[in-house]
């Protein structure tokens, strides 16, 4: 059974007057275990789908199935249930909380689950150590480079051990010498850790370390094929 | 979210502003200081009030001449000629009031007193000796004067403190001297000592002469203001009452109750009428006092509209990490209500501190007999109504804030 399984969907905005087509009838299955980048020109529609994918955005028309139930049937708290423990985002800007510790910005999606308080605690500092920031438990995120900043947040992504990991343009705000960084713990979390992982990207590089490409094109998918290129782990560690 | 994160989250997200905060505890601040200071005063003034009708003695009635004030335009109908001298008369006879303990009639007016060249107009009160025993009052030099005087119409006069002071001067002997009222002299046989306002009556400016000489030549009437009952012991108070009314229907030939030409006062009566109006008053303020916090309400209210917009990105985070529509609105609900019940709180204390100080003033330098009231009643009120203004305010932008998309709050710029 498919991780994920979208059949026709369709989501159009309606900013009053003409309505945008970001998504026009994208079908496609992701399995268990999968390292899917999703490229495009802006206004493809791959951070639309993207939105979709992470339960963010309702679709307008199509199925959406995920962990084999389908989205329609979800209810709104079993929405926020799914963000919380089968799902993990990582943002291109960050989105960590100002005038708050690593430390508490990792715990955070802990304090909207229904995991026991007492293992708080091991969950947090072990997530913090899984992205080599041990020493920076108890800094302010905002005294933190851009490299670390996306570190902690794929902490608190990793942090409830989710079956997928969305990844919208992570190494967009960095350079390429820490988005290499980021994108070397993210592939390590797909092969070391079997996490399933979405990445949206307009940079060649950042995709080259993904398995499968899906390209976007006016909101409908252009190309779907395994990546070529692949760069292989040692090569990109040198 | 359990609870008790929420409500860290929530204080945490407050502190991250601290003088927006602050300026906004302000204003339910100073809601809450001024109900609880209007209560607290409110609350001081009636035990005031009360504690000087108490000390009239629970014993005493007080018949007072017109029908009972029922409003503004009765209340001129007090200075009527019903009571007269057969009236006394007839609540002097034992057959009719078999209780009474001492009976004196009480006429009172304001002239003007002159010794030398030195003039002053006090409250001049025509009574018998029982008055130094009913007021609680007993000179401080001389003495009171004396049953035989009032048969005799004597021109003697007892004169408080004040009327001493700007008649002689205050290191001047004034016993035994000769005062004019109306022409004629008066032998100042006492003068009280400074006891400043007790029964709503001000003893200090007050000049006391046999009621008979008062009657006869100060005011030329032939009734009474007033006739002071008191009965011989306290159970007997209501049973005196009844026969002080029948009393006066038969001698003024009265069939009908609601043709009473007269009312009676009784010191339960007088606290249960003080009390009314004092509380209304207090409640009447109050409630001024309650729309200042209203404002402060709509200031909470405008202050979480701009936080949830300013916060439109964290909202949407939380959302994604897994936060439900109920943990975005509590959070946002506690935020309001801390910021309310903050405000309650030092309002209170405020309030009562405020109101202590004002009692200190009060005693130490206008030497009134006032006790600090501490008002629980007002306490658990404004932290009630500061929480209710909390969440009543706060909800609308509570929902804003929880009726966000995440997608639509994480693009938020």
């Amino acid at each position: 059974m498919p991780l994920i399984e979208l059949k026709n969907i369709v989501k159009k905005y309606e900013d009053g007057g003409e309505p945008t087509v970001a998504l026009d009838g994208v079908s496609l299955e992701i399995q268990k275990g999968e390292f899917v980048a999703i490229m495009g020109p802006s206004g493809s529609g791959k951070s639309t789908l993207l939105h979709v994918l992470g339960f963010l955005d309702p679709p307008s028309s199509g199925e959406y199935k995920f962990d084999g139930k389908f989205f329609s049937e979800y209810s709104k708290e079993e929405v926020a249930h799914v963000r919380n423990r089968k799902m993990g985002f990582i943002f291109q800007a960050f989105n960590l909380l100002p005038r708050t510790s690593v430390f508490e910005n990792v715990r955070l999606p802990l304090l909207y689950s229904d995991v026991d308080e007492s293992k708080w605690d091991k969950l947090a500092i072990d997530a913090v150590n899984a992205v080599g920031l041990n020493h920076r438990m108890n800094h302010d995120s905002s005294q933190l480079s851009g490299g670390e900043k996306q570190r902690v947040a794929i902490a608190r992504a990793l942090v409830l051990g989710p079956q997928v990991i969305f990844a919208d343009e992570p190494t967009g705000n960095l350079d390429s010498k820490s988005g290499q960084a980021i994108m070397e713990i993210i592939r390590d979390l797909n092969e070391d850790q079997g996490h399933t992982i979405i990445l949206v990207t307009h940079e060649t590089y950042t995709a080259e370390h993904a398995r499968r490409l899906i390209k976007l094109k006016d909101g409908q998918i252009e190309s779907d094929k395994a990546v070529e290129h692949r760069m292989h782990r040692d090569e990109f560690r040198k | 979210m359990k609870l008790n994160y929420t409500f860290k989250t929530a204080a945490k997200g407050l502190s991250a502003n601290k003088s927006r905060t602050a300026l906004t505890i302000l204003g339910i601040v100073i809601g809450i200081t001024a109900i609880i200071l209007v209560m607290s005063l409110g609350e001081g003034a009636q035990n005031l009030i009360l504690g000087q009708i108490q000390s009239i003695g629970s014993k005493t009635i007080a018949i007072v001449p017109g029908k009972q004030p029922k409003g503004v335009m009765d209340a001129m109908s007090t200075f009527t000629d019903s009571l007269k001298n057969r009236d006394l008369d007839a609540l002097k006879n034992k057959n009719n009031i078999p209780y009474a303990g001492t009976i004196m009639p009480l006429v009172f007016g304001s002239e003007t007193m002159v010794f030398e060249s030195n003039a002053y107009r006090p409250t001049i009160f025509g009574a018998t000796p029982f008055f130094s025993k009913i007021y609680n009052i007993s000179p401080e030099e001389g003495r009171i004067f004396s049953d035989e005087e009032v048969a005799g119409y004597a021109d003697v006069v007892v004169i408080g403190s004040k009327v001493k002071e700007e008649l002689f001067g205050a290191n001047n002997e004034a016993l035994n001297k000769k005062v004019k009222i109306k022409g004629r002299n008066f032998k100042v046989v006492g003068i009280l000592g400074t006891k400043g306002q007790s029964t709503f009556i001000n003893f200090d400016t007050a000049a006391i002469v046999p009621y008979t000489t008062a009657q006869q030549y100060l005011f030329g009437i032939k009734y009474y203001n007033r006739i002071v009952v008191e009965a011989d012991s306290e159970l007997n108070v209501a049973r005196t009452v009844e026969d002080i009314k029948i009393t006066l229907r038969n001698s003024h030939n009265i069939t009908n109750a609601s043709d009473d030409d007269f009312f009676v006062e009784t010191q339960a009566e007088a606290i249960k009428t003080v009390s009314t109006i004092t509380n209304v008053l207090t409640l009447f303020l109050a409630a001024v006092a309650a729309i200042s916090l209203l404002v402060g309400g709509v200031g909470i209210m405008n202050i979480m509209l701009v936080s949830v917009t300013e916060r439109t990105r964290e909202i949407g985070l939380r959302k994604a990490l897994g936060a439900t529509d109920r943990d975005i609105l509590t959070h946002f609900l506690l935020e309001a209500i801390i910021l309310t019940s903050v405000g309650g709180i030092i309002g209170i204390a405020l309030g009562l501190s405020l109101a202590f100080l004002i009692s200190l003033i009060l005693t130490n330098y206008l030497n009134m007999a006032w006790a600090f009231s501490f008002p629980v009643l007002a306490i658990i009120l404004g932290l009630g109504v500061s929480s209710i203004v909390g969440l009543g305010f706060g909800l609308y932008p509570a929902r804003q804030a929880s009726k966000k998309s995440p997608i639509e709050a994480l693009r938020y710029e």
